[in-house]
């Protein structure tokens, strides 16, 4: 099978610090493929530059056989590359509705008509509303984000990546500082996206991550120290020293 | 019978409802009475005419710096470059005999549009200081070329000579400032209404997300900087349309139009009433000018110290201006 998303000796240096080495990773259409080592590791560094939040120092990105290391991201945006942040990141003074629905306007180039309300653009604010049911979040539509609870503004991250349909949806922790029983719904959520969804996540809990992951890269020091399936991850020696032993030490 | 009748109209009425959390454009009884305000001060203060001309005025160029910083959350200190370009187009038009106004007002919002352009191409970039600094310098050079070219201009002295013909080709622009008041009323309150409509749109929606999260909106695939140049390109060309009513209306375009002073006071007028409200921004017109006036006629030298006891009165005790703290007041009494 080939690819939809690959990096090929991709690099980034900030100063002499050394975030990403040389990574050369590919992504299966469909995967459920878990970025996991320990912090400092350089895995957001990796996802900003998929993404083009960073462009790399080298090495190039390839959406299936298209280079897109120069392509900025809204652009990617709008090729199916979507991304969550590992610190909320949304838009604290807008309704929750309005976040998802500007979302959708966006993917739909809809988001530059001046002349008609956004309560007129029907079908966006329809689709906005069905996306918010389905993350349990229809009671807090009309609400201004700032005003949720952490983990519903955990959802809220979700519902804005999903309104832009990726084909690629890159998650940076989303269950970052949720209690575990929200963080299994939470990836609930996430098992349940259609299988065409490539779905790339970093992820600290490895219950969630041998339960949701059919791929694992461990990233160390910046560079990928190994890459494989759940079974061939968890029988690794390497990983099991460099990784897991360091978190039997928390 | 009577439980399915009640049913259906509550059937209907959730249908013909718009969703709550999303702007319908639906009319506050409120926004009726504040634009009767003008009207009747038009009849009952006859004396104050020419005073109410220049809130009107100053009402448009505020509701232009409203669409960039209140809404898109861009600073700017040159604003007055738009404002003072509309005020040259229209002025300069009449000077060379085409003193027709709407027409005048017209190319005035082009030019402005196209200065506002180009001048968006610089302001995009950076940070809010490096805005502060590019828009600040942009305004600067155009008074310094205004200055300059005081052969085009009539430069320090300012542009004598604007002779406008007759409002619709029936209206002479008196002396008592009748005209000038309906038509710059008239003026406000449909370029209002083009400005409501654009921050109640899809567009409006889309300011908002870069100013409330400037880093997640390129996450969503949103073109920011596109945005960004239509926004301030439609808030130039509302400056402009500011600036040539003045320069109609006064039939004289004086270099101060260019200003930094004028930039910095129609950031304070619009701080005063308040950001991103649209409504804000014509009240803080009106009541700095209204202190201004009276102020002045108070004490001719020290009516600044009024102004600034004013303002910082304000910015401290009432967040977001005065229709901030009306806001957070009314929601602290309703309990919500």
């Amino acid at each position: 099978m080939k690819p939809v998303l690959s990096t090929r000796g991709l690099s980034k240096f900030f100063g002499a610090f050394q975030a990403n080495k040389d990574i050369s990773l590919d992504f299966l259409p469909g995967a459920r493929h878990a970025l996991i080592g320990p912090n400092g590791a350089g895995k957001t560094t990796f996802i900003n530059l998929l993404t083009g939040v960073l462009p790399p120092t080298s090495g190039r990105v390839m959406l299936g056989a298209e280079d897109i290391t120069d392509v900025p991201q809204h652009r990617r945006v709008k090729k199916g590359i979507t991304r969550t942040f590992q610190i909320n990141t949304l838009f604290p003074g807008l309704t929750v509705l309005e976040s998802v629905v500007l979302a959708i306007a966006e993917r739909e180039g809809r988001a530059g008509i001046c002349h008609q309300t956004v309560a007129a653009q029907r079908h966006a604010v329809d689709e906005a509303q069905a996306l918010l049911g389905r993350l349990r979040l229809a009671d807090q539509a009309a609400s201004l984000t700032r005003s949720l609870a952490y983990g519903k503004q955990r959802l809220v991250e979700i519902a804005l990546a999903l309104a832009t349909r990726p084909t690629i949806l890159l998650l940076d922790e989303p269950a970052a500082g949720i209690p575990a029983a929200e963080s299994a719904e939470l990836f609930g959520v996430i098992a349940a996206l259609p299988h065409e969804v490539t779905v790339v996540f970093i992820e600290h809990d490895m219950n969630l991550v041998f339960r949701f992951a059919d791929r694992i890269s461990v990233l160390v020091g910046g560079a990928i120290l190994v890459e494989g399936t759940p079974a061939e991850i968890a029988s690794d020696p390497r990983v099991k020293e460099v990784y897991l032993g360091e978190a039997q030490h928390d | 019978m009577a439980g399915a009748r009640d049913t259906a109209i509550v059937t209907k009425h959730t249908e013909s409802r718009a969703p709550a959390g999303v702007a319908d454009g639906r009319w506050h009884a409120l926004e009726i009475v504040f634009w009767l305000v003008p009207i009747a001060a038009y009849f009952v203060l006859p004396d104050y005419r020419i005073l109410g001309s220049q809130i009107l005025i100053a009402g448009l160029f505020v509701l232009s710096l409203d669409l960039i910083l209140g809404y898109a959350g861009i600073v700017s200190l040159g604003h007055a470059a738009f404002f003072g370009v509309g005020a040259y187009t229209a002025g300069l038009l009449a000077v060379h005999g085409w003193g027709e106004p709407i027409t005048g007002l017209a190319a005035a919002a082009i030019v402005a549009a196209a200065v506002g352009y180009l001048v968006s191409l610089l302001v995009i970039r950076g940070s809010d200081l490096t805005r502060l600094m590019v828009t600040l310098g942009v305004g600067l050079m155009f008074w310094e070329l205004a200055n300059r070219a005081a052969s085009i201009t009539g430069g320090v002295d300012g542009l004598a000579g604007v002779t406008m013909w007759n409002l619709l080709g029936l209206w002479r622009f008196d002396i008592a400032g009748r005209t000038a008041y309906v038509y710059c009323f008239v003026v406000l309150f449909l370029m209002f209404l083009l400005a409501r409509r654009l921050v109640h749109s899809p567009l409006g929606l889309s300011l908002r997300g870069i100013r409330e999260g400037g880093k997640r909106m390129p996450a969503i695939g949103a073109p920011v900087g596109l945005r960004l140049r239509t926004i301030f390109t439609i808030a130039a060309a509302f400056a402009g349309v500011a600036g040539a009513l003045l320069a109609q209306t006064t039939q004289f375009v004086g270099i101060d139009t260019l200003g930094f002073p004028r930039s910095g006071e129609v950031l304070v007028m619009l701080v005063l009433g308040g950001a991103g409200r649209l409504y804000g921004g014509l009240i803080g017109a009106a009541l700095y000018l209204i202190a201004h006036d009276y102020l002045a006629g108070l004490s001719p030298v020290y009516w600044q110290l009024g102004l600034g006891v004013l303002l910082v009165i304000v910015v401290l005790f009432a967040r977001g201006g005065i229709l901030g703290g009306a806001a957070t007041f009314f929601a602290r009494r309703t309990g919500r």
